[in-house]
């Protein structure tokens, strides 16, 4: 088979190697967190509140404890104080969220864990959890999230910016935009479950848990558990799937340890489907105002966004990618604000382009109403505002190829000649509609260490604790290893996933390569050097490994990202490994940046949306494996179609519930939904960012694709949708 | 997992033999492809005491047979199977469509014509025990639906009692097609119209069917006509594929140069149970089948619709998907009409 759809090795771009471990996850041997073997496990499953606020009044557990095969059952009234109250991570901690698990009486979100049932079979400790009967007590009607009216927002000042005079330029302005917009909440549903299991040997605690920061959990457990953190290993070999989902220490995996240290035997807990919908952070709800001012020929003049973001009561978590939506373009008046609407939810969270994308949806279609507005093509309005130096502090982009993006997928699509009039373009009974809009994501990379050990018989072995999310993290690291020694890939092997190994970053923010081949690199100049071969030139070190006479060289080094602390390195070694960069750098701003255009067709008569075309041209530094690089972008893509019009977590205000918390019900693209998607990797050299040149691409392909489509919609039937998901009624 | 006693019977006089030596206060619950018992059992929202595993016993009646003039389907065969028949894919596209538009291959594979049309609802209230008020899962308790998110929720044929859709897909073609089902059970074997299996809400929602304790559905029967082979199941939703509808429409269509000369009509996703649209299909029988007279029809079908607070659109919709089907069908390249 040839692979047409990678672009060979040239410039910035790397070979399009196969994946390392291709072969096991094909043929279902590559081992996820539960399906690693233990001996004499027993099995969790948790009680969740049904409620959305209260207290828990009693626990009859008698028929539960009665079930032939149930061992254990943890309760706040049964677990004491086993588990230590510590921060999140927005209190400088390690936690998803600040609330202790089975702490307290108190119920603070529907979904939250109340009981965990043991026993020696999964279906046993189902059974008793259903048999488990909870009384709820002083139950008043929670604040399910922004549209209830007890709920009132909260400003974040220091996430609020101004430069220039907004009010009186927008007042004065010849042409303006003034809208709201909102987009839902949504979960990440990774393939793969949040599963745990822990194991303990002589006072040693083994954790095998699907993790983007296997540190974080070691480091996080030690403080919960009140461990010397020498004594905890987390495994995380492979992640069926993580999209910011399993970033951060949730409540289960405590549970799972002190349930495993009580009962003396191995502990899996593997939650369901529905209960992984408070098991982990989410996209919160959003709402934004967005006003712009333009001159006639398309300058903007001032621009203001506000954003509310729903928060829990417990933790105030908000995205606000006002940061980046407002350092787009030039502009000489900005003001931004961001808010946050505490309800009984549980915290939100990360979930891929977790801010830019809902604040992308409200920047990039606000900018397509003021294109209208101005009768002008939304390409060339991006191209009068197009600038090297962002507008807030007046810093340099290291690299900006924009236009380079807009002009490269506008004619892979075929976008000149669109008619600008909306509702013009008919394919039989199915109105057709062209929309585009700017994709971008900040660059980051945090603080990573890596061991490269290369043998006489030029076999290379590559580790360093990153994370193996699908992303293709394992044939990344070998790949860079390899074509820093010289050695063909066969020859590499790479270890991962786990608390002994050297640390990383957490994979997160799309920055993994951006972080971790840095250091790959360091330890193989490390290499060369002790063999006297010159770095930063291609070079096959073979030769002088033989000469030199030596068995195995290792190599240890740390790498600290541009943007963090002369101190951080030590964080790498606690668990608090975070990147940096994109915005809040001193001296310049980063950024990948991309262009994406879609096709969609609304039904004439019963308004169906389809979207038989979405073409992305994405310039994120240097690539280094086009394969694995085409998958995040399009996978991204695909991820943009279902945030614009399926995916939405249905509330019932009743008691703050997830109502569709399952995959028939919550929606997400088929395939059928899936036609013609393509990824361009536009060539981009960026020597500032990191010294591998890497921006990233995790992220990058969900963000603009949701302003695009509601751009198609509108150019479709005139018809101008201002909030997600955007389904049949909206259009009738 | 809940303990229940398990059966499976070789042969259906072994199955009416089991219900007889059963004690009466401890009903069968009849198990076929499982895709909705097994997942409704799962949830905790059926807990039956006795399984009785029809797929030994059933075998005999999977099969898919027609004589020029009668179409019999096995309630036992597969969706798959019936989808891909060349037979009912040529004369009774109805059936095949609506059959090859649900669900997903996985669940087509596995789940048996029988079970189809009595699958329960996915009301996301009656699906989780957590919510108190379910008239259908517990009479009398209320209904949790009427002021909750019900934009999945029926405009035809709901009660103060209970809003709930009926979300199947085939039971609609069976509806438009005038089919019969026969039914064996410990008193015999009989059969009455497919129309006549479904209940109405009323005040009664958890009785879904008109099925004696004990009977068993064997076998659908659907009459071949001139508008069967002029027949379309039009399915919308917000997905492609793997959704129930949000609004469907079974139409056959009978004409006579541009008149219509019989028309069935029955609508999916719109309706607390299969929904045949009979003020719909009196104003097409001898009109001229164009958008004006489509529209006509259309209208008249959910002059009684009751909207919910999420699912007003749901009328205008249904309305538009019929139309379009009726068109559509009336556009159809068809050999003997």
């Amino acid at each position: 088979m040839t692979d047409t759809l990678f672009p060979a090795a040239t410039g910035t771009m790397g070979q399009p190697e196969r994946r390392y471990e291709a072969r096991e996850k094909v043929t279902g041997s590559a081992a996820y967190a539960s399906d690693v073997k233990l001996a004499r496990t027993a099995h969790a499953y948790l009680v969740t509140s049904s409620i959305g606020r209260g207290r828990l009044q009693s626990f009859d557990l008698t028929a539960a404890r009665a079930l032939p095969g149930v061992i254990d059952i943890l309760t706040h009234e049964t677990i004491g104080d086993e588990i230590r109250q510590t921060p999140s991570i927005y209190g400088g901690g390690y936690m998803a969220d600040t609330l202790r698990p089975l702490g307290s009486a108190e119920i603070a979100h529907w979904g939250q864990p109340v009981a965990m049932v043991v026993a020696e079979t999964y279906e046993a400790a189902r059974e008793a959890a259903n048999l488990v009967v909870v009384s709820y007590a002083a139950e008043v009607a929670p604040v399910a999230g922004m549209g209830s009216s007890v709920a009132t927002g909260q400003a974040l000042d220091p996430m609020g910016f101004a430069v220039g005079d907004f009010d009186t330029a927008y007042r004065t302005a010849n042409v303006t935009v003034d809208a709201n917009y909102t987009t839902p909440a949504q979960h990440q549903n990774p393939m793969e479950l949040f599963a745990t299991q822990c194991v303990w040997e002589a006072g040693r605690l083994t954790v095998h848990e699907p993790s983007q920061y296997v540190n974080n959990v070691k480091f996080g457990l030690a403080a919960q558990l009140g461990l010397d953190p020498s004594r905890i290993r987390v495994i995380s070999t492979y992640v069926g799937g993580a999209f910011g989902a399993k970033g951060f220490l949730t409540h289960r995996t405590a549970l799972v340890a002190v349930a495993a240290r009580r009962i003396g035997r191995p502990v899996k807990l593997v939650p369901t489907r529905a209960q992984g919908f408070t098991v982990s952070g989410y996209r919160a709800e959003t709402r934004h105002h967005v006003q712009l001012a333009a001159t006639q020929d398309g300058r903007l003049t001032a621009l203001r966004h506000e954003g509310w973001e729903v928060t829990s009561r417990a933790d105030t978590v908000a995205m606000g990618a006002v940061s980046m939506t407002a350092r787009l373009y030039a502009c000489p008046n900005i003001t931004a604000r961001v808010n946050v609407v505490a309800a009984d939810r549980s915290t939100p969270g990360f979930m891929r382009a977790p801010g830019e994308m809902p604040y992308a949806f409200a920047m990039e279609t606000a900018l397509d109403e003021l294109a209208h507005k101005l009768q002008m093509d939304p390409v060339a309005l991006r191209r009068v505002n197009d600038t090297q130096t962002e507008p807030v502090g007046g810093l340099p982009y290291t690299s900006r190829s924009l236009m380079l993006c807009f002009d490269t997928a506008a004619a892979a699509f075929g976008w000149q000649g669109r008619p600008s009039e909306p509702a013009t373009m008919r394919d039989g009974d199915w109105q057709v509609g062209w929309g585009c809009a700017t994709a971008f994501y900040p660059t980051h990379a945090g603080n990573s260490a890596a061991r490269v050990r290369l043998s006489a018989d030029g076999r290379v072995h590559v580790e360093s604790a990153g994370h193996e999310l699908g992303q293709g993290m394992y044939t990344m690291m070998a790949q860079v290893a390899a074509e820093e020694l010289g050695v063909p890939i066969a020859q590499v092997t790479v270890a991962l996933g786990d608390t002994d190994l050297p640390p990383a970053v957490v994979a997160g923010g799309s920055s993994s390569t951006a972080s971790v081949a840095p250091a790959i690199m360091a330890a193989c100049d490390a290499i060369r050097r002790r063999l006297g071969i010159a770095t930063g030139v291609p070079a096959d070190v073979m030769p002088a490994m033989e000469a030199s006479g030596l068995g195995t060289i290792e190599e240890f080094t740390e790498v600290r990202a541009h943007g963090t602390a002369p101190d951080s390195l030590r964080g790498l070694y606690r668990g608090m490994a975070l990147p940096a960069g994109g915005v809040h750098l001193p001296d310049r701003v980063q950024f990948a940046l991309g262009a994406q255009f879609v096709e969609v067709r609304v039904h004439r008569r019963t308004r169906e949306i389809r979207v038989p075309r979405v073409i992305g041209a994405f310039a994120a530094g240097r690539i280094i494996n086009p394969r694995t690089a085409h998958g995040q972008l399009v996978g991204g893509m695909i991820w943009g179609i279902g945030s614009a019009l399926h995916e939405h977590s249905e509330i019932d205000t009743r008691n703050a519930s997830y109502i569709n918390a399952n995959l028939a019900d919550y929606l997400v693209p088929v395939n059928a939904d899936v036609a013609d998607v393509q990824a361009i990797m536009v060539e981009e050299e960026d020597r500032l960012v990191n010294r591998a040149g890497v921006k990233g691409v995790g992220e990058i392909g969900v963000v603009g694709v949701a302003a695009a489509i509601s751009n198609a919609i509108f150019h479709a039937t005139g018809i101008r949708v201002r909030d997600l998901p955007i389904r049949i009624e909206h259009l009738m | 997992m809940r303990p229940f006693q398990y059966l499976q019977p070789a042969t259906l006089a072994d199955v009416i033999v089991a219900q007889r030596e059963a004690p009466s206060a401890v009903p069968a619950t009849f198990l076929a492809g499982g895709t909705t018992l097994i997942d409704l059992m799962k949830l905790g929202v059926m807990q039956p005491e006795r399984v009785v595993d029809l797929r030994l016993a059933g075998s005999d009646f999977a099969q898919i047979r027609f004589d020029g003039a009668t179409l019999r389907l096995g309630a036992f065969a597969r969706m798959a199977e019936v989808a891909d028949h060349p037979v009912v894919a040529a004369s009774f596209p109805v059936i095949a469509q609506s059959l090859s538009l649900a669900a997903s291959p996985q669940l087509r594979n596995m789940a048996t014509l029988g079970g189809n049309v009595l699958q329960r609802t996915r009301c996301a209230y009656f699906r989780d025990p957590t919510w108190a008020a379910c008239n259908k899962r517990t009479p009398g308790s209320g209904c949790a639906a009427v002021d909750g998110a019900n934009r999945q929720h029926a405009v035809l044929g709901t009660s103060s009692q209970c809003i709930a859709t009926y979300h199947g897909d085939f039971a609609q073609a069976l509806m438009a097609l005038d089919a019969s089902v026969v039914l064996g059970g410990p008193a015999g074997t009989r059969t009455i119209p497919f129309a006549a299996l479904h209940r109405l809400p009323g005040n009664t929602p958890h009785v879904e069917t008109t099925l004696h304790p004990g009977e068993i559905i064997l076998d659908f029967v659907i009459p071949a006509g001139p508008w069967a082979s002029r027949s379309l199941y039009l399915k919308i939703r917000d997905r492609q594929s793997y959704e129930y509808a949000v609004a469907s429409a079974a139409v056959a269509v009978a004409m006579n140069g541009d008149v219509v000369a019989d028309a069935r009509i029955a609508l999916g996703g719109l309706a607390a149970v299969p929904w045949r649209a009979h003020e719909a299909e009196a104003i097409l029988r001898d009109a001229v089948l164009d958008e004006a007279t489509a529209t006509r029809a259309a209208e008249a079908s959910f002059a009684a619709a009751v909207p919910q607070s999420h699912n007003a659109f749901k009328i205008a919709l249904g309305r538009d998907t019929l139309v379009r089907a009726l068109l559509q069908a009336a556009s159809m390249e068809v050999r003997h009409d």
